[in-house]
C-alpha cells in the first residue's frame, strides 16, 4: 500500500478496467463511468494497491464478472458433499460445535495435569499437550543438552512414569487428546496407549491426534532427529499400527501452522501442507497400505492469521484441493478419505509484546475466521504469549473467546455463511490456483522429500518472511501498537518456570532407573535396535520398550544409533 | 548486498591479516586490517529450539545493511558459539532465543567469552524475553535485548553506534 499524495485525483488504470479474466457487464462498465470515476476524482482511495497480509492483490469490488468460469454445482456444491467447499458436515455447527482444544503444557507432569483438569472444569472439550524442547528432541530431562530447557516450552515427559502422572484422573476413554510431538511421536504415542491400557480404555474406541508430521519439521519448525527416510518410515509405521489397533485415532496432523509461523504466505502454507499430505499418502501406498483404510485417519492443522477473508478462502480451498487429489489422483473410493478435517490455531506470530491486551482482539478475529472456514477444532492463543507461556488468567480469556463466538455471535446458526460471496468465492479460487502451482512444481521436483533436500520450501518461506518484515519496517503493513499507534503500558504478570522443575525431573529419572529392571530395559532396547536395522514395523518394539520404563532418551538413542541424525544446510 | 546465498566480500579468515591475539582494541585492529572493514556479526541460535525465522530475518537485514554476517545454524551450545565467534573474528554476536532458556544460556556464553579474552565483542539478544529477566541479563554483560516488534533498522542502528564508537 503506497499512500497517494494529497490533492491528486485518481483515475481507473487500464488494468483495472480490463483484467484478463474479467468480463464486466455493460451495467458494471456504465457504473464505472457514471458513478465510480467521478467519486475517485473527488476522493481518491487511501492507497494504490490493496493486498492481503500475504501480499495477495485485492480488487476494489468483486462482481459476477469475477466468477465467469465458476460453477456453483461443481465448485461450491453443498455441505457434507463433494467438493466439500462448504464444509465436511451437512449441518456443521448446528449439530455439534467445534472442539475447543487449548494447547497446554509446562513444568512437570503434575503441573500440566492440574492445568488440564482446570481447563476441562471450565468447559474445554478436548485436551492438547505441549511438550518441552528436550522431549520434542528426544532427550531426557537430565541430558546435558536439556539444561535450561526442562519444562519451559511445555511439559517434560521422559518416560511412561511421567505420562501416567500427566493423565492421572483424566479418563482417556472419554477425552480426546492431541499431542504435539513429531520426531519422537511413536514413543510418546506408545506411552499414551500404555496409560490408556492401564486405565482399561479400549484402544479401538479411544480417540485423539498425534501431530507426527515430520515433513513440516524439516520445512519450518526444525525439531527433527533422524534423516528424512527413516523418519518417514516411522510415520508410516504409526499409520499401519493405527489402522490395525486404533481406528479412531488420527495418526497424523499434517501441519501448516508452523509453516505459516515461519513466515510463509497463506498460499504457501496451504500448498506445502497439502503437498506434505500427498507425500504421506504416497509413502503409505508404497508400504502397501490401502488408501481408503489409512487416509481417513489423516488430519490437518492450519494457522488462522489476521487477514480475515484470505484465511477463510484458505480453509475452503484446502477442502476442495484435498477432495480433488484424493478422488482423482489416488482414485480413492471412500468418502471418508476425501474430507479434509482440520484443527486451527490462531497465529502466535501475530501477537504483539506491545499493548498485549490487543492480542485478545486479534485472536478473536482470527478464531472467527477459523469458524467461518469450518474448522473441526480450535485453539485460541492467550494475550501474554509474546512474553511467555500463558497464565491461567490469560488462558481462561482465550477459552472464553471461543465460547463467545460459539454462543453469542450467531455465526454458528447456518452452514458456510459466506458461501456464494463474489469476493470469498473469487479468493477461494485464487488461493486454490496458487496452491496447485506450488504442488505441481514440487511434483516436478520428485515430491516433497526431494524438494526439502534441495531447500526449496525453506527458501520460499525465508523469502516471504523477509518480504513481510521489510513491509512492516517500511510501515507498508501496519501493526497496531508496534509500528503505529504506539503507547506505553505496564508490564504483565507472566508465568515463570524455574529450575526446580529440572531438579525434580532429574530426581524422578534417578529413582526410575534405580527401580526398574535394567536387564529387561536392555533386552527390549536391543530388540528395537535390531528391528530398526530391518524392515519390520517398529511400533510394537517401541511399545515394549516403553512398558519396561525405558526412557524417551534411551528409545530415541537406540534409533539414533541405527538411523543417524540429520543436519540441515541453513538457508539465510 | 542482498541475496540468499552467503556471499563473502571480505577475505576468508586465513587470508586476512589480523592480530594473532584477541583483546587488542578495535582501533588498532581496524588499522591493521583495512580501512573499509565491514562489521562482522555472528548470528547464533542456541539451545534446542528450531524456530529460526527471527535469526534468518536479522541475518539478512544486517547483510542488506552492509555487514558481514555468519549464521551458525541451529542448536548451538555456548561453547560452539564462543568458538565460532573467536574463529570468525566478529565484532557482534546476536543470539536468537525464544524458548525461555536465556537465563541459562546467556551467562554461560558471557563467561566463555571472558575466558577467551573476547571482552570487546558486543552480545545482543533477540526473542521472547520477559521484562523481569532483562536487568540480570544486562548485568551479565548482554549489551541489549531486542523484544518482538523491534524493527530491523533499530538493530542496525544500535550496532553501528556501538561498533564505530568502540
Amino acid at each position: 500500500m503506497s499512500d497517494k499524495p494529497k490533492g491528486t485525483t485518481q483515475t481507473l488504470s487500464p488494468e483495472e478496467t480490463s483484467a484478463a479474466h474479467r468480463q464486466p457487464s455493460a451495467k458494471e462498465l456504465a457504473w464505472e463511468k457514471s458513478t465510480l470515476q467521478p467519486s475517485l476524482e473527488k476522493s481518491p482511495e487511501r492507497a494504490c494497491d490493496f493486498t492481503t497480509t500475504s501480499g495477495h492483490p485485492i480488487r476494489r469490488l468483486y462482481t459476477e464478472a469475477d466468477l465467469l468460469d465458476w460453477d456453483a454445482q461443481r465448485d461450491l456444491g453443498l455441505p457434507g458433499a463433494s467438493p466439500y467447499t462448504r464444509g465436511i458436515h451437512p449441518t456443521m455447527y448446528r449439530t455439534r460445535l467445534w472442539t475447543m482444544r487449548q494447547f497446554a503444557g509446562f513444568g512437570t507432569a503434575e503441573d500440566t495435569n492440574a492445568r488440564f483438569r482446570y481447563l476441562l472444569s471450565q468447559g474445554q472439550t478436548g485436551l492438547s499437550t505441549a511438550f518441552d524442547l528436550p522431549t520434542l528432541m528426544g532427550y531426557d530431562s537430565d541430558h546435558p543438552l536439556s539444561e535450561g530447557e526442562v519444562g519451559k516450552c511445555g511439559v517434560a515427559i521422559s518416560s511412561l512414569a511421567d505420562m501416567e502422572v500427566l493423565f492421572d484422573k483424566i479418563p482417556l476413554a472419554n477425552v480426546t487428546t492431541s499431542m504435539t510431538i513429531n520426531s519422537p511421536a511413536a514413543a510418546i504415542w506408545a506411552m499414551y496407549l500404555a496409560v490408556a491400557e492401564k486405565q482399561g480404555a479400549d484402544w479401538k474406541k479411544i480417540s485423539g491426534t498425534l501431530q507426527n508430521d515430520i515433513l513440516k519439521e524439516y520445512i519450518a519448525q526444525k525439531e527433527y532427529i533422524y534423516p528424512p527416510e527413516p523418519s518417514m518410515r516411522l510415520v508410516i509405521d504409526t499409520f499401519e499400527f493405527g489402522v490395525k489397533n486404533t481406528p479412531k485415532f488420527n495418526t497424523i496432523s499434517i501441519s501448516g501452522y508452523h509453516i505459516r509461523e515461519a513466515g510463509s504466505t497463506a498460499i504457501q502454507e496451504l500448498a506445502f501442507t497439502l503437498r506434505d499430505g500427498l507425500e504421506y499418502v504416497e509413502w503409505g501406498m508404497r508400504r502397501g497400505l490401502d488408501v481408503d483404510q489409512f487416509v481417513p485417519q489423516l488430519s490437518f492443522f492450519f494457522n488462522a492469521h489476521n487477514d480475515f477473508f484470505e484465511e477463510i478462502a484458505k480453509y475452503r480451498a484446502a477442502r476442495r484441493i484435498w477432495h480433488k487429489a484424493m478422488a482423482a489422483r489416488y482414485k480413492s473410493k471412500n468418502p471418508r478419505s476425501w474430507v479434509l478435517r482440520f484443527h486451527t490455531q490462531t497465529a502466535g506470530c501475530s501477537l504483539t509484546a506491545q499493548q498485549p491486551y490487543n492480542n485478545v482482539v486479534r485472536t478473536a478475529i482470527q478464531a472467527l475466521a477459523a469458524v467461518m472456514g469450518g474448522t473441526q477444532s480450535l485453539h485460541t492463543n492467550s494475550l501474554d504469549e509474546a512474553w511467555a507461556l500463558p497464565t491461567e488468567f490469560a488462558a481462561t480469556i482465550a477459552l472464553r473467546t471461543q465460547q463467545i463466538i460459539a454462543h453469542e455471535t450467531g455465526v454458528t446458526n447456518t452452514v458456510d455463511p459466506l458461501g456464494g460471496s463474489y469476493f470469498v468465492e473469487t479468493l477461494t479460487n485464487e488461493v486454490e490456483r496458487g496452491a496447485w502451482d506450488y504442488i505441481e512444481k514440487i511434483d516436478a521436483m520428485g515430491g516433497m522429500v526431494a524438494a526439502i533436500e534441495r531447500g526449496y520450501p525453506q527458501r520460499e518461506i525465508a523469502e516471504a518472511s523477509y518480504r513481510y518484515q521489510v513491509a512492516v519496517d517500511k510501515k507498508e503493513k501496519i501493526i497496531v501498537g508496534v509500528n503505529d499507534f504506539v503507547s506505553q503500558e505496564k508490564p504483565l504478570d507472566i508465568l515463570q518456570i524455574d529450575e526446580t522443575v529440572a531438579h525434580r525431573q532429574a530426581e524422578r529419572l534417578r529413582k526410575l532407573r534405580a527401580e526398574r529392571s535394567q536387564a529387561e530395559v536392555d533386552r527390549r532396547l536391543s530388540a528395537l535396535r535390531k528391528a530398526a536395522r530391518g524392515n519390520e514395523n517398529l511400533m510394537p518394539f517401541i511399545y515394549d520398550a516403553v512398558k519396561s520404563y525405558a526412557t524417551l532418551g534411551e528409545i530415541c538413542d537406540a534409533m539414533r544409533h541405527v538411523f543417524g541424525t540429520y543436519e540441515e544446510v541453513a538457508i539465510t | 548486498m542482498c541475496g540468499l546465498t552467503k556471499k563473502r566480500t571480505t577475505p576468508r579468515l586465513a587470508e586476512r591479516p589480523r592480530s594473532r591475539k584477541y583483546g587488542l582494541n578495535k582501533e588498532k585492529r581496524s588499522k591493521r586490517i583495512m580501512p573499509e572493514k565491514k562489521i562482522r556479526v555472528l548470528i547464533a541460535k542456541p539451545g534446542l529450539d528450531g524456530h529460526d525465522r527471527g535469526a534468518k530475518v536479522i541475518a539478512r537485514a544486517l547483510r542488506d545493511a552492509g555487514m558481514e554476517v555468519i549464521y551458525t545454524g541451529l542448536r548451538q551450545t555456548p561453547e560452539m558459539i564462543a568458538s565460532a565467534a573467536l574463529q570468525e573474528d566478529v565484532d557482534v554476536i546476536g543470539l536468537s532465543i525464544l524458548s525461555g532458556a536465556h537465563n541459562t544460556i546467556c551467562p554461560q556464553l558471557m563467561h566463555l567469552l571472558r575466558e577467551k579474552g573476547m571482552t570487546d565483542v558486543i552480545v545482543l539478544v533477540g526473542g521472547i524475553i520477559p521484562e523481569a529477566d532483562i536487568p540480570a541479563l544486562k548485568k551479565a554483560g548482554i549489551a541489549e535485548i531486542f523484544l518482538p516488534g523491534t524493527s530491523t533498522q533499530e538493530i542496525v542502528d544500535f550496532i553501528h553506534k556501538r561498533v564505530s564508537h568502540a
